[in-house]
């Protein structure tokens, strides 16, 4: 059985964590995830989680608290956005490489300078090669059904890897929209008990965590850490594949729309699959080929069935929600290009939108249409959408 | 229980011989001294620095009890985290075992960089004993000054030169600023005494909440003395009242150790080559106001402890 509830996208993220009752959240406030947390924070000051929460002076004490308490033995969540991520960055890091399954929902924000309280990517986006899985959400739904997967993945004997799964600050944190939970006993069944092998508490068995690693042995561990987010594509098709069963809401690395026949496709990330899918549906109503493509997993990046998935397109334009600085455009355009190497004839090229909580209007994504269509898009360099020149 | 040494003689030693810290290391002789006195199982953090370095080099471990490294500046939150743990799973009866817990850092990891987390977790009230090690400079690197690195020591960032002699700044009292966070036991410590740094640590661990030990701890690497003289120059340290031993329990000082005779610092700049400019007849005054420094705080500490300030 499953409810229905008008919920935000942190009121979602925060119902969700109540359901899973970890053992241990440790946290700092930051917009625009303090929702989240105040939520969170109010269900075990009503006593009806048991979570230990650890109210730390710092979201670099944040991560480090997770982490040791990941390590002790305990089911372990937080959240965070923006500068919040980037304190934590270094042990971020830590948590990856010490293959620790901390669940953190990011509530994306713009980086600084100069400091700005709205949503784009690039806070995420500095820690995509940081080891954690990655999963955008699209809507307050997509927020909740990911935080619940994220817990299987992240424990996953075959992945023990952090999972990420985000948010769009407040486009999606603060929007109230419908959605189905589950029963509070069906989503401690879907995620089990979490039984770690090596747990520190165990003072009986002994072990060291965080040993120094030198030329020896460091290689061979990062080697190991890289086959675990290969070998997450599987576990996290096989888990969205049991989660769609169980709520008739499947979930796989990404989402089609439209794009069977189309001959031009956007791919994107989060909140602005809506607004594009909305525009295709207009645009299909006028005869038009167009579709579109919503990239959920975006860490481990699933090359292969993108391919197979738009290769046969005329042209993609890839949407970023965050500037690379590299002169030629935004962090997921690279990737994209790259899956489709040798494998597609499609050009494909590369928008920068939203920076800042910038709105992403129907005419932009029109505009790109019309772009693809009539060839005008330029395949090298980014094209900055919707920005004062 | 009172400590003896007939029945310690008996005890496992939980860090096991074989670790590379150098020979003679007076931080290795502190956390073999700490671990030694613990009666209860315990569980371990270590900031990044030579104590880690040393006795972590994978595939091996020194580590019998149960041991996390995270990173430079987060023992204390790591910790904080560990013991979170701990009480969640206690409450949910998935641990029966009492189990207490310590964190160590070195002066980089405590005065400097790891001060913000180390405050935080002694506010907010958690469970454990942190534990500085206190060597007075960035020993694993190279011996570069830090918060607590005496005034005119020569260290790798604070040479000796045409223009400078040494640190030009006193350190940070950070076991006063410790008392500032009234937790409920703190205290300064040196291995040279060692009845009374594993007492220290018993009582510390008895006591529940947060406890603070900062425990000189020579490095003779950095301190430039013979490595058969680690426990010599920290004796010196407290004979000449540079590092008294208190304790603050409850708020309540208690000065653990007088020196019959105060002997002057420079006795204690001439057991170490870091301070061996000092000893040149230019440098007489400012070996006079360091002199002058270590009286005013000596008194000080006497008024706190209640004790008689006389000669």
């Amino acid at each position: 059985m499953q409810r229905i509830a008008a919920l935000t996208g942190n009121e979602a993220a925060a119902e969700a964590m109540r359901q899973i009752e970890p053992d241990v959240v440790a946290a700092y406030p930051i917009t625009p995830q303090t929702e989240l947390m105040q939520k969170f924070a109010q269900f075990v000051a009503d006593g009806i989680v048991k979570t230990e929460v650890v109210l730390v002076e710092s979201e670099h004490s944040a991560m480090s608290a997770c982490v040791g308490a990941c390590a002790a033995g305990a089911r372990v969540m937080t959240a965070t956005s923006s500068q919040g991520l980037a304190l934590m960055w270094e042990i971020v890091y830590i948590a990856a490489s010490t293959r620790l399954p901390i669940v953190m929902t990011v509530v994306n924000r713009a980086l600084s300078a100069p400091i700005n309280i709205h949503c784009d990517h690039s806070d995420s986006m500095g820690c995509r090669d940081s080891g954690w899985i990655q999963l955008y959400s699209e809507n307050p739904q997509e927020v909740y059904d990911n935080v619940v997967q994220a817990v299987r993945i992240a424990e996953h004997p075959d992945v023990l890897l952090p999972v990420m799964p985000t948010l769009d600050g407040f486009i999606i944190s603060h929007t109230l929209e419908r959605v189905e939970t589950l029963a509070d006993d069906a989503v401690k069944k879907f995620i089990g008990e979490w039984r770690p092998a090596y747990p520190l508490l165990d003072v009986d068995h002994p072990i060291t965590f965080g040993a120094l690693d030198l030329q020896d042995y460091y290689f061979e561990h990062k080697k190991q850490q890289a086959e675990a987010m290969t070998r997450a594509k599987e576990v996290i098709l096989a888990i969205g594949k049991e989660y769609g069963k169980l709520t008739g809401r499947g979930y796989g690395f990404f989402d089609e729309y439209r794009t069977d026949d189309a001959e031009y496709i956007i791919l994107c990330l989060g909140s602005a699959a809506g607004t594009v899918k909305s525009v295709v549906d207009e645009l299909r109503n006028r005869g038009r080929k167009v579709g579109v493509l919503k990239l959920r997993v975006f860490r481990p990046f699933p090359d292969g069935e993108l391919a197979r998935a738009i290769g046969h397109a005329r042209a993609i334009a890839v949407l970023d929600r965050a500037e690379g600085f590299n002169a030629v455009g935004g962090p997921l355009a690279p990737e994209v290009k790259s899956a489709l190497y040798k494998k597609s004839d499609a050009d494909v090229c590369n928008y920068v939108y939203g920076l800042g909580g910038r709105d992403l209007s129907p005419v932009m994504i029109r505009s790109v249409f019309d772009d693809l269509a009539e060839g005008r898009a330029d395949a090298r360099q980014a094209i900055h959408l919707g920005v004062r020149e | 229980m009172a400590i003896n040494l007939k029945e310690l003689s008996k005890k496992p030693i939980p860090i096991s011989p074989g670790h590379r810290a150098c020979a003679g290391c007076g931080s290795i002789i502190t956390i073999k001294l700490v671990l030694m006195a613990a009666e209860d199982p315990i569980v371990c953090a270590c900031a990044t620095g030579c104590m880690e370095v040393v006795t972590t080099i994978y595939p091996y471990t020194a580590w019998r009890v149960p041991f996390m490294h995270n990173a430079f500046e987060n023992a204390a939150a790591t910790m904080s985290g560990i013991e979170s743990a701990y009480r969640s799973l206690k409450k949910q009866g998935r641990i029966g075992k009492n189990i207490k817990f310590i964190a160590f850092g070195g002066d980089g990891g405590t005065y400097d960089i790891g001060l913000q987390s180390l405050s935080g977790a002694m506010e907010r009230g958690h469970d454990m004993l942190y534990v500085c090690y206190d060597n007075e400079a960035y020993m694993n690197t190279g011996i570069q000054r830090s918060g607590s690195t005496p005034m005119c020591a020569a260290t790798s960032t604070s040479p000796v030169g045409k223009a400078a002699q040494g640190k030009k700044q006193y350190p940070k009292d950070l076991t006063r600023i410790m008392a500032a966070h009234r937790i409920p036991y703190i205290a300064q410590a040196s291995p040279h005494r060692w009845l009374d740094l594993m007492t220290k640590v018993q009582k510390a661990l008895r006591i529940e909440g947060p406890k603070f030990i900062n425990a000189l701890s020579s490095c003779h690497r950095g301190w430039r003395v013979p490595m058969s003289n680690s426990l010599e120059v920290c004796r010196m340290a407290v004979e000449t009242c540079y590092w008294p031993l208190f304790e603050i329990e409850n708020g309540v000082w208690k000065l653990n150790y007088r020196p019959k005779t105060k002997v002057p610092i420079i006795e204690w700049f001439k057991t170490q080559k870091r301070f061996q400019h000092l000893l040149k007849p230019e440098n007489a005054p400012a070996v006079a106001e360091i002199q002058a420094d270590v009286d005013r705080r000596w008194s000080e500490l006497l008024q706190l402890c209640g004790e008689k300030i006389a000669p």
